[in-house]
């Protein structure tokens, strides 16, 4: 195993960290929000955690790779599920199932174009300052 | 003795995770987001059979919300869609879209198919 194997087996360990994290905020708002409205909030809510932070990793390359994997393939990853989402489609009337998607796809892509605004946004703002926050 | 649910769906989404960077670490290279539609279709292809087959409480939190849950993920699934977009190819974004829906569906019609006729 050489320096780089090494590395990878540290970062698949954060990842599942994060995961597990991830994993486990999704099951509370499961609870608060039974059935396919908590998996939507998820799914929406992640979404638009996940456009803000990869916009603004982006923008900034502030965030290394560990840091990335961390967010986005662990934390983020976990939190938001395609298939609660898909077999909650496939296991509901046909009326529910139309809206579940069209509503899901809909915020989860709104989501993420809302995060990349305001990182755009907190782009501007830090730069017209004269400041590189970034 | 058995877990709180919580700690069986962590337990469970940490593997999801770990099993999901793993894919991506193979699938990555590619142009379309191939790793992220395998991810969702076979774990809600998974999840289709936990749920068909009538499995047990821990074993649905443990495997089902757990694992397949984490194994699967829509915030990088809405991501690499505006991405797709935004880089012109807006075909490929609707292709995408359209795609993970219909095989994701489809392997949970399979799942009922094979489990629950």
């Amino acid at each position: 195993m050489d320096a780089s194997d090494q590395s990878q087996l540290t970062l698949a360990g954060l990842v599942g960290v994060s995961g597990f994290v991830g994993a486990t905020l999704r099951y509370h708002v499961s609870v608060a929000i039974p059935g396919l409205g908590g998996t939507l909030v998820v799914n929406t809510l992640g979404s638009f955690l996940l456009g803000s932070f990869l916009y603004v990793a982006m923008y900034s390359e502030r965030f290394g790779p560990t840091t990335r994997a961390m967010i986005s393939t662990g934390l983020l990853g976990s939190f938001t599920t395609y298939s609660t989402f898909a077999v909650g489609t496939a296991t509901t009337t046909p009326f529910l199932a139309v809206g579940n998607v069209a509503a899901t796809y809909g915020l989860g892509i709104a989501g993420v174009l809302v995060g990349r605004r305001l990182a755009g946004v907190v782009r501007k703002r830090t730069s017209s300052d004269g400041v590189s926050a970034w | 003795m058995t877990l709180p649910p919580a700690y069986l769906v962590g337990l469970g989404g940490a593997l999801g995770a770990v099993l999901r960077f793993g894919v991506g670490r193979v699938m990555d290279p590619v142009a379309f987001p191939g790793g992220t539609l395998t991810v969702n279709v076979l774990g809600s292809f998974g999840l289709g059979l936990l749920t068909f087959s009538g499995a047990g409480t821990d074993t649905i939190y443990l495997l089902g919300t757990g694992v397949c849950g984490a194994f699967t993920t829509f915030s990088t699934f809405s991501f690499e869609t505006v991405r797709l977009v935004e880089d012109g190819r807006r075909r490929d974004g609707v292709l995408y879209a359209g795609g993970t829906l219909l095989s994701a569906l489809s392997a949970i019609w399979l799942a009922w198919f094979l489990v629950a006729r």
